[in-house]
């Protein structure tokens, strides 16, 4: 054995590793339950987006004559020169690689995908950990938001809608996407763009066609529009935290596993060691009574 | 189920309310108020805040409403709401302390923007009251009487 390492100290590193071993399934566990609650959250959200969304595409489909389309500005596509991104992250880490990729897409995005000029982008970072890679590498940054993927809820998502609307309207920005993590399952999430604005409204089924509208479906559409933005963003985040969870609890039982496997070897080596000290012990008594029994 | 309403009032967090044997819906439309019986004509409405009452025989459910939509059809009343609660989830003590807080603050009389906030905090804390209010002296006629609420 090259490196003589005491059987006291292998213990030591044994009881360390299981330490960590208890941390990772604790967190292994908070994150299952955070992220049923996050499921369920996009289950029970689905109703409303679903209502929404069908409301949306059949009013556009009937209330335009296009130019009346036009007129309104959450639907209004203008060549685009700046362009506001917002970047979901999650606040706190070990979550696996699920900050890496959404990142790597958002860069990917600005450096590949679109043709403006990084300075022509605006961006919103949701999350801690967009934050600091955005400060860190100097992106532009305008506005960032925290505190709000871990259990998101409509009343946080407001405050982002508004922002993104206001930009889009006054002219500052003439598209907004969002860059999230999209919950497929718990083995699987994948980062994706979503354009939020100019608004492309869904397709129609014209199952509405003869309603009757109070006060009258212009007015109707006006405010479903802030209503379909709002929807998204909440649905987006919810398909964030999700994936966050799951990532984090996917990454931390790995962790637990690692440990785990890493203490089964470790008292492997522990036993071999205890062993050859004992049998050096042994031969060393043995060696003096031999040497005892030469004297006499 | 000739002759009767199916409701639905969904915010985008969650299923707030759900009944299939409603005889009339009355809610706050962005016009007045709309009553909705079964048979009612294909229509969708902006609502503004209020109560909305459903009627089930002789028991009457209320909710409050602030802000969204209403969509009637094949005898399916639909509320996208903003933000809705059933009367009993109404927090009664907090909805009075919002209200006093709003009051004291319109009476202080300082910039308009806290003005405005506080005006519709009134309105709705006024609103909430109301709902609870009434859920607990209108018991449903010939049924149990409601528990008292929870201190």
């Amino acid at each position: 054995m090259p490196q003589a390492v005491t059987p006291r100290e292998i213990r030591r590193r044994i009881r360390s590793i299981k330490n960590t071993a208890q941390i990772t399934r604790a967190m292994e566990m908070v994150a299952a339950s955070k992220m049923r609650r996050a499921q369920q959250a996009v289950l029970a959200a689905r109703p409303y987006a679903e209502r929404i969304r069908a409301m949306l595409g059949d009013l556009a489909a009937m209330t335009s004559p296009q130019e009346e389309v036009r007129a309104f500005p959450l639907l209004q596509r203008r060549p685009i020169r700046r362009i506001q991104l917002i970047l979901v992250t999650s606040d706190r880490g070990l979550a696996g690689s699920l900050n890496t990729n959404v990142i790597r897409r958002a860069v990917d995005f600005m450096t590949r995908e679109r043709p403006e000029p990084l300075e022509n982008f605006d961006i919103v970072a949701v999350g801690r950990k967009g934050r600091d890679f955005l400060v860190r590498y100097g992106w532009p940054m305008v506005a960032e938001f925290t505190r709000i993927t871990d259990r998101p809820s409509i009343e946080a998502v407001r405050p982002l809608a508004e922002l993104a609307t206001q930009d889009f309207t006054t002219g500052r920005v003439d598209a907004v996407f969002v860059v999230y993590t999209h919950f497929i399952n718990t083995l699987k999430q994948e980062p994706r763009v979503l354009q939020l604005l100019p608004i492309e409204p869904p397709e129609g089924t014209g199952a509405i066609s003869d309603y009757i509208f109070e006060p009258d479906p212009v007015t109707v559409l006006e405010a479903l529009l802030p209503r379909f933005i709002e929807m998204q963003l909440y649905r987006v985040l919810l398909e964030a935290s999700a994936s966050e969870h799951s990532a984090r609890m996917v990454a931390m039982r790995n962790a637990t596993q690692n440990a785990l496997d890493l203490v089964a070897e470790l008292t492997l080596t522990y036993n071999k060691a205890r062993q050859a000290q004992i049998t050096r012990e042994v031969s060393e008594i043995a060696a003096g009574a031999n040497a005892l029994g030469a004297l006499q | 189920m000739a002759g009767k309403l199916r409701v639905e009032v969904v915010t985008a967090e969650r299923l707030v309310y759900q009944v299939d044997d409603a005889d009339m819906v009355i809610a706050p439309g962005a016009e007045g108020t709309l009553g909705i019986l079964p048979r009612h004509a294909p229509l969708v409405s902006l609502l503004s805040m209020g109560e909305m009452r459903v009627k089930r025989g002789r028991e009457e459910d209320s909710l409050t409403i602030f802000g969204g939509f209403l969509e009637v059809a094949n005898n399916v009343v639909r509320v996208l709401a903003d933000v809705a609660e059933r009367a009993e989830e109404i927090d009664l003590a907090r909805a009075e302390e919002a209200r006093q807080r709003a009051l004291a603050r319109l009476r202080e009389r300082r910039a308009d923007i806290d003005r405005r906030r506080a005006e519709m905090a009134l309105r709705r804390s006024t609103i909430r009251i109301a709902v609870a209010r009434k859920r607990r002296a209108r018991p449903a006629p010939g049924g149990p009487p409601l528990p008292e609420a929870q201190p």
